[in-house]
């Protein structure tokens, strides 16, 4: 599968600012890229605009040549957010939680080091970190072909920040999916992805 | 401003610590079903030590709970909090009337968030928090130029500027009241490295003018940019304390769960240990590092003791 | 009740309370036959043991009259505070929801109601529906609600917007699983809280109309009746006409009240683990 941006353009309403202007990528399912840009440059919004959870004003985000926002139901492309406790509701039981995913399979509840006890608690009663990996769990649905992180291991210690990564891109390689990641840590960038973009030197 | 009286304060001599905390405990009660109410040790047993011209960084993971350190010296744990152990600043114990008096002015607190500037207020008025004598004025051009921000900037609002700025005017609020203390509470959510190390490095600045800071924060490899000393926090339980130097080499941190961060590191090998810390619920008896420890023997069922080890410390049996 | 928890204290309150309410209303079913004797033998009597709230000008007992009106007001008051809550949970989120101009269109309704008296509005509507209990239930029914389905509004905004919701809805998630699993447990505190707040209202303007004349008719013994037909004999004396009807009213709505202040307290982020 192959995913295209052509020509984005984005801006917030309220601010005059362009967060993005004419940006273009194109990527693979077995590729890697990891976004390189000082805050304020819109990484999270491009996230959110590949998404679907923002229209472009104007470009294209193609998903093999068909439009990303004309995907009802299931969105092939999933994202994971920096906060894990903003993403799942309070009131929820973590059971709940991963029955969301499009059939994650117990195999990879195992392989993310997801204890059975943690199935009947509540978000509150769970670290963020034990939050990210039910996060990740929910986002590896069957039908996932490309996932997004965003920051994802930014509050996370430095452990799981590895067992979260290489679980990642071994579950990835293995399905081929492509992924799209976002970090200020250079260091990480380089370890988990197959080339980088610059997102500051899109924006003119 | 009001500072403290000599005679309030027991033991003067240069040497001693600024802040001392010795065997801090937070629990919360908490309904778990129906009307059943429950204690969550939070905070287990923690000791941090901050000198005068000391920036010490308290290093944790995201959600476990060293935030309620600051709010423990500070004196604004939430109501249903209950709180152990002992905190002294400057040689005698930091009472709730002692706090209440030094809070905002000896001792001041950095906010994690943005949101503490008041939207209304213009920039200036709000450092100086109404006051418009001439020292203070000074006093105010002096943080402005070492922070890198035009004389205009007093007049703005908060919305008016970028957030790096807004993040260095929080600080010169701090900064107006000549504090003792300054504790800031992860300073550099979700700001870019670069931005972050300069947060960073306006701390390193304070210490430098004497001040004693304790950073708070979940990101191991900013505070060793500019901390003297960093205290590791696991599952409630400060357990080891090292110099940033230390960092260097593996071999010289005391630790198993030190040692295993270490590795974790991309540029050390990316290595990973199984297992996660604890929940409070469930923490295991002794220490709370054994169930993913490979030297654990039956011994680390006990209590172990948070000892001296090459000038920092480590609660672990076996650390050598 | 000191070594008690919150929860506990609240859950004891609300099972008083509910008892006291259910009496009243039972003591108000057995009583009807007795609220409209008259018996001119036992005329204007003061407070007794026989008749502990004494009787009126025309021997009627005025403990059985009493329990009659209130367990009247209450059932109004359930009737008037559950319909109104209804509209405000429909309105509140049907204007979060709907896009623009619905919100436009709820929004410009409420402040409208909101900027009218209630008893005005109350009034009128009563007198459009010919008075009698079916007309004061609607006056209330419909005169409630602003409010509370302005917070509903509120919250449905908020939470619309909450990374959660979007993540679910990019799981492919349909309209009713969001409202189901992630706004209704939300939305429920917010709703019993102000629907138990609203029967202290409901039941002091029906009280207030009906005490005015335009609310329920004389034959039925309301509280509002009750207190402006006393009204004529208080200069003569006769303070127990006024006090026990009246004092049982307020004992209703401060109980009703506190009920309301105990649930809000149970969900209030700030005491919710006291």
């Amino acid at each position: 599968m192959k995913l295209e941006l052509n020509q984005v353009s984005y801006q917030y309403k309220k601010e005059n600012k362009k967060i993005l202007e004419n940006f273009s990528l194109s990527m693979g399912d077995t590729e890697r890229v990891g976004l390189i840009a000082p805050s304020g440059y819109g990484k999270t919004t491009l996230c959110k605009l590949i998404a679907g959870y923002l229209t472009p004003d104007s470009g294209e985000i193609l998903l093999d040549g068909r439009r990303v926002s004309s995907y009802k139901g299931y969105c092939p492309i999933q994202m994971i957010w920096q906060q894990p406790e903003l993403a799942v509701n309070p009131r929820l039981r973590m059971r709940e939680v991963i029955l969301e995913g499009d059939e994650v399979e117990p195999r990879i509840l195992e392989a993310l080091g997801i204890e059975k006890a943690w199935m009947d608690r509540f978000p509150t009663e769970l670290s963020g970190g034990e939050l990210q990996r039910f996060c990740l769990a929910r986002a590896l649905g069957k039908r996932t072909r490309f996932l997004l992180a965003d920051e994802i291991s930014t509050m996370l210690d430095l452990i799981t920040q590895s067992q979260i990564w290489n679980f990642l891109l071994k579950e990835v390689k293995q399905r081929q999916i492509g992924v799209i990641a976002v970090s200020h840590n250079q260091a990480l960038l380089e370890k988990v992805c197959t080339r980088q973009v610059r997102l500051d030197y899109a924006i003119k | 401003m009001r500072k403290e009286n000599q005679a309030d304060i027991v033991n003067t001599s240069e040497e001693g610590p600024i802040l001392k905390i010795e065997h801090l405990n937070i629990s919360f009660r908490q309904y778990e079903s129906g009307t059943h109410q429950t204690q969550l040790d939070v905070i287990r047993d923690l000791d941090v030590e901050v000198r005068a011209g000391e920036m010490v960084a308290v290093v944790g993971s995201s959600g476990s709970g060293k935030s309620l350190l600051a709010h423990a010296v500070l004196g604004i744990l939430p109501y249903n909090a209950v709180q152990g152990g002992r905190i002294f600043y400057r040689g005698s114990e930091l009472t709730r009337e002692r706090i209440e008096r030094l809070r905002g002015n000896e001792i001041v607190m950095v906010p994690q968030s943005l949101s503490y500037l008041d939207p209304l207020v213009k920039i200036g008025k709000q450092i100086k928090r109404g006051r418009k004598d001439k020292k203070t004025a000074d006093k105010l051009r002096g943080i402005f130029k070492r922070y890198d921000l035009n004389e205009e900037v007093e007049e703005l609002y908060p919305f008016e500027l970028s957030g790096g700025m807004n993040r260095r005017i929080l600080i010169s609020t701090a900064l107006i009241e000549e504090p003792r203390l300054v504790i800031a509470d992860e300073p550099t959510p979700g700001l870019d490295l670069r931005v972050a190390k300069r947060a960073m490095g306006h701390f390193r600045e304070l210490a430098d003018m004497g001040a004693g800071v304790l950073v708070i924060t979940h990101d191991l490899e900013l505070a060793l940019e500019t901390a003297d000393r960093v205290v590791v926090f696991y599952a409630g339980c400060t357990i080891e304390e090292a110099y940033r130097s230390d960092f260097e080499k593996e071999e010289n941190l005391r630790h198993p769960y030190t040692k295993a961060l270490w590795r974790a590191l991309p540029q050390h090998g990316f290595q990973f240990i199984e297992g996660t810390q604890p929940y409070v619920k469930e923490m295991p008896e002794g220490c709370p590092f054994s169930p993913r420890c490979d030297m654990c023997t039956p011994q680390c069922k006990g209590e172990v003791p948070y000892r001296e080890m090459r000038k920092g410390r480590v609660r672990c049996l076996y650390a050598k | 009740m000191r070594d008690k928890n919150l929860r506990q204290r609240v859950l004891i309150g609300l099972i008083v309370g509910a008892a006291i309410l259910l009496a009243i209303c039972v003591g108000g079913l057995f009583c009807a036959e007795a609220a409209k004797t008259s018996d001119f033998t036992r005329k204007n009597l003061p407070p007794c043991l026989t008749y502990p709230f004494g009787t009126d000008w025309l021997g009627r007992d005025m403990l059985a009259r009493t329990l009659r009106g209130i367990s009247l007001s209450i059932l109004l008051g359930i009737f008037a505070a559950a319909v109104s809550a209804c509209i405000a949970l429909l309105l509140g989120i049907a204007a979060a929801t709907l896009g623009r101009t619905a919100d436009a269109v709820i929004t410009f309704v409420i402040d409208l109601l909101l900027g009218i008296p209630h008893i005005l509005l109350l009034i009128l509507i009563s007198v459009a529906l010919g008075k009698g209990f079916a007309g004061v239930a609607w006056g209330v029914a419909l005169t409630h609600w602003p409010s509370l389905a302005r917070l509903i509004r509120a919250e449905v905004m908020q939470l619309k917007e909450s990374p959660y919701i979007q993540i679910a809805r990019k799981l492919g998630k349909t309209n009713w699983y969001v409202a189901r699993k992630h706004m209704l447990p939300h939305l429920l505190p917010q709703f019993l809280t102000g629907l138990v707040l609203l029967f202290p209202h409901a039941i002091l303007h029906e009280a207030s109309v009906t005490f005015l004349g335009f609310g329920l008719s004389s034959e039925q013994p309301a509280i509002g009746i009750i207190l402006s037909e006393s009204m004529k004999y208080l200069v003569t004396g006769k303070w127990w006409l006024a006090l026990f009807p009246g004092a049982a009213l307020v004992m209703v709505v401060v109980l009703f009240y506190a009920a309301g202040e105990n649930v809000r307290k149970l969900t209030d982020p700030a005491s919710v683990h006291e």
